[in-house]
């Protein structure tokens, strides 16, 4: 699997200068993009646009906080191409989940009257608070990473963790779209929870 | 290096540009006209393209083709629906689209070639030079196969298509020669058949694409389709007639009603009148009356919109600017409705029509090595993915990707002994394969007989700059390159486009033939028609001898005018002349002695 921050000459860490990385994307993309090689023979056209692919995802793997820690897990966890494997979901997390799709089936059998769709609005409120709270947990958790890095402490733990955090989010996405679905709300949702 | 010029091949006009000193400018034709009407029509005596086939549309509807981009790159059953609008026919097939023009087939490749050729000979003219490479622009949202048939048409057009840029991202480039700020920058651009909405960060002559969306079957096109359709239940109710099934009084219809609908941008109200043969129809028209007409179509841009900014991670109040694109964009209620979404004014400071190719110009200096301060990061409009078990589409690289971008994908086999594996590629935003657009399907062939699962086979897929996809593979234990055979869905395949580009030749000749006859007959029409008169008005002139040798020769042309000998045709004008040119003189002497006295002709000529 290709390093990314290395693409960057970064450290792999997860806090980092979002407008510094910008600016050195914008610097590669004019020294490697295709159309300032379109003059020169087959080999470096073919050079100029497998880089320019590799720079392209390798930004937009860690411009985003979240996606960063994704794509982290993922290089330290060494696995090949781009699908991660799914850790189990948290037990607790998965008991209640269970609870909200009892409601939103019964809501269903009951043709969702204006009070089950009011149930589901409040569910779903909820639950985009947690995944919220969970999004923000995990990118605060990026600040003990790079002080592990910096140390040299273990980071199994903490890549455990993560691991565990994204897959609640996961989990939370696909019940919050199926929730959207119900309500009839998913036209502009209806990718968010594959991967990217 | 040759000349790389800009192209916009529009739904309803096409324009040709290059930049001269550091700034783009659009070429003009011989009349000093810059657009060119996409309009192709298939006449007895050869195809004519742009305002001569405009003349053509009511009078010769089923063979002449308009907005044929609405076409491009899709099957039958996409189009199916609109089919009905067009005064041509479209034959059903399963695979890509293709119209029947008399005892002919052509694809809209094709068609689109034809209007492409017309912009390479503008552009030849003007240069005095021939022009081979070209950037071509489409609709952002186009997706990849309708990209493939953009290429295709400039391949059987005789040009090397260097690069496809997405039509509002042209615009940013156009307007990003010092006439742009520095922030993010959203390209509203409704054309004739299209719709696009980007947003860009514009930097340090950065062109970076944050989102795009749109929709590549919304456009000028269809406000004048709810305007006929409306007028349509109007002449009936005035004057009892039907004109639905009448292909010539459609057209009619329609070019009143675009003409309307434009003069409506600028006027509160209008008047339009069609002589029918039966009856004359006029109609007083409100712009009101046309924003209740279009309203449902303008909103249904707005959606497209909110999520290009929710995919760009923005709301409104990040926007630094708003630019407008395409000739629909002078609609009032257009203008209004954007600035309602995006809660600033938009404005076009340069013409909407010919902001595009300006900035396919910008793109091809910036190739040439003309330009390279500036640099466009453009983005893929829609998901790829493949097919998986189920009927489940796993997407590989997620819309608004920046390009050129890759993914890689194992496969391996499931039955023991297994050869091939096959692939099938989508591109859309649905869960399900049968939702999505269907690109193509791969064959993995040649893979080393095996227990199921032991091979590897990993599969590269690249979206070049382009936006358009290349598909790689190779066996992983052995680092062989694995053949792959393409299937286009809705494309050409390599050999089809090899053929037309070759039928091209052959077309192209048959049609400069077909116009050097034409013009050699008018030549002897006129020669005959003077020789009839000098007959009739100075038979007093010439002896018999003299006499009948003019009315043999002009025998022998009157026979061979309407053979197809070139040749013949005008050695025996030329003959014809020679015959009567003492009688010509003799009639010009006595012209001149009646207004003159009795100085001969030849004498008056060489006064100065």
């Amino acid at each position: 699997m290709s390093d990314y921050f290395a693409v960057f000459e970064l450290p792999r860490k997860l806090q980092l200068d979002e407008e510094g990385l910008r600016r050195r994307f914008y610097e590669l993309s004019r020294r490697h993009h295709p159309d300032f090689h379109q003059l020169a023979g087959e080999d470096e056209q073919a050079a100029s646009l497998a880089d320019s692919a590799l720079i392209n995802r390798a930004y937009r793997a860690l411009r985003d906080p979240l996606a960063r820690v994704e794509y982290l897990v993922a290089l330290e966890g060494g696995q090949e191409n781009s699908a991660p494997a799914k850790p189990a979901v948290p037990r607790n997390l998965l008991m209640e989940m269970m609870e909200v799709q009892e409601a939103l089936e019964e809501a269903k059998g009951a043709g969702l009257d204006e009070a089950a769709l009011e149930r589901l609005r409040v569910e779903r409120g909820r639950l985009l608070d947690r995944r919220a709270a969970t999004e923000a947990a995990i990118v605060a958790h990026g600040a003990e990473w790079d002080a592990a890095v910096d140390q040299g402490a273990d980071r199994a733990p903490l890549l455990t963790w993560f691991k565990e955090a994204l897959a609640t989010r996961a989990y939370l996405r696909t019940v919050i779209d199926d929730l959207s679905q119900a309500l009839g709300e998913d036209q502009d949702a209806h990718v968010s929870h594959r991967r990217h | 290096m040759s000349r790389i010029v800009g192209i916009d091949l529009g739904t309803t006009n096409s324009l040709v540009a290059y930049v001269e000193g550091g700034i783009p400018k659009v070429i003009p034709d011989a009349e000093g006209r810059v657009l060119l009407p996409s309009i192709v029509a298939f006449t007895p005596a050869g195809v004519v393209v742009g305002e001569a086939a405009r003349r053509q549309l009511a009078r010769n509807a089923a063979r002449t083709i308009y907005s044929v981009k609405r076409l491009m790159g899709r099957g039958y059953e996409d189009v199916r629906d609109e089919l009905g609008h067009f005064p041509f026919e479209v034959v059903p097939s399963a695979e890509v689209v293709r119209i029947k023009v008399g005892d002919r087939e052509v694809t809209p490749p094709e068609v689109s070639a034809h209007v492409l050729r017309a912009l390479k000979a503008r552009a030849e003219a003007f240069f005095g030079e021939p022009v081979e490479q070209a950037v071509v622009t489409v609709p952002a949202y186009f997706n990849d196969a309708q990209r493939q048939a953009t290429k295709d048409a400039g391949r059987i057009a005789g040009l090397d298509v260097l690069r496809i840029v997405n039509e509002p991202t042209a615009a940013s480039l156009a307007y990003g020669l010092g006439r742009l700020s520095e922030g993010i920058i959203v390209v509203y651009d409704l054309g004739g058949g299209t719709f696009d909405v980007s947003i860009l960060r514009v930097h340090d002559g950065i062109f970076e694409v944050l989102a795009t969306n749109g929709n590549t079957h919304l456009g000028g096109d269809d406000f004048d389709r709810v305007m006929v359709e409306w007028l349509l239940a109007d002449v009936k109710a005035a004057h009892g007639a039907d004109l639905a099934s009448d292909p010539e009084a459609m057209q009619e219809l329609r070019l009143a009603a675009e003409a309307a609908k434009c003069r409506l941008s600028f006027d509160e109200r209008t008047t339009l009148t069609i002589p029918f043969e039966a009856f004359t129809y006029r109609r007083e028209i409100a712009r009101t009356d046309l924003e209740g007409l279009i309203g449902p179509l303008v909103e249904s841009t707005l959606g497209p919109c909110r999520r290009a900014l929710a995919d760009a991670g923005l709301d409104r109040a990040g926007v630094d600017e708003v630019v407008l694109v395409g000739g629909s964009t002078r609609i009032p209620l257009v203008r209004r409705r954007v600035q309602e979404v995006f809660g600033r004014e938009p404005h076009s400071r340069l013409n909407p029509d010919e902001v595009v190719a300006l900035g396919a110009a910008v793109q091809a200096q910036i190739l040439a090595g003309g330009i390279t301060d500036m640099l466009l990061l453009d983005v893929t409009p829609l998901s790829l993915g493949i097919e998986t078990l189920g009927g489940i589409v796993s997407v590989l690289i997620s819309r608004n990707t920046t390009i050129p971008t890759m993914a890689k994908e194992a496969f391996t086999t499931s039955v023991d002994g297994q050869t091939t594996v096959d692939m099938h590629v989508l591109q859309g935003e649905r869960e399900l394969a049968r939702d999505n657009r269907s690109l193509a399907r791969f064959d993995l062939a040649g893979i080393d007989p095996m227990p199921a699962g032991m091979p590897k086979i990993e599969v590269t897929f690249l979206i070049d700059a382009n936006g358009i996809l290349q598909v790689k593979a190779s066996e992983l234990r052995t680092g062989k390159a694995a053949a792959i055979e393409v299937k286009p869905t809705y494309g050409l395949t390599e050999a089809e486009v090899g053929q037309m580009v070759e039928d091209s030749f052959t077309h192209a000749e048959a049609d400069v033939n077909a116009r050097l006859l034409i013009e050699t007959r008018n030549e002897a029409d006129t020669v005959m028609t003077h020789v009839e008169r000098a007959l009739n008005q100075g038979a007093q002139l010439a002896d018999a001898e003299e006499l009948a040798g003019i009315k043999a020769a002009l025998e022998r042309l009157r026979e061979a005018r309407d053979g197809g000998d070139r040749d013949v045709i005008r050695e025996r004008t030329t003959d014809l002349n020679r015959a009567t040119e003492r009688l010509a003189e003799a009639m010009m002497d006595q012209a001149l002695k009646g207004a003159l006295g009795s100085k001969r002709a030849a004498e008056i000529m060489e006064q100065p």
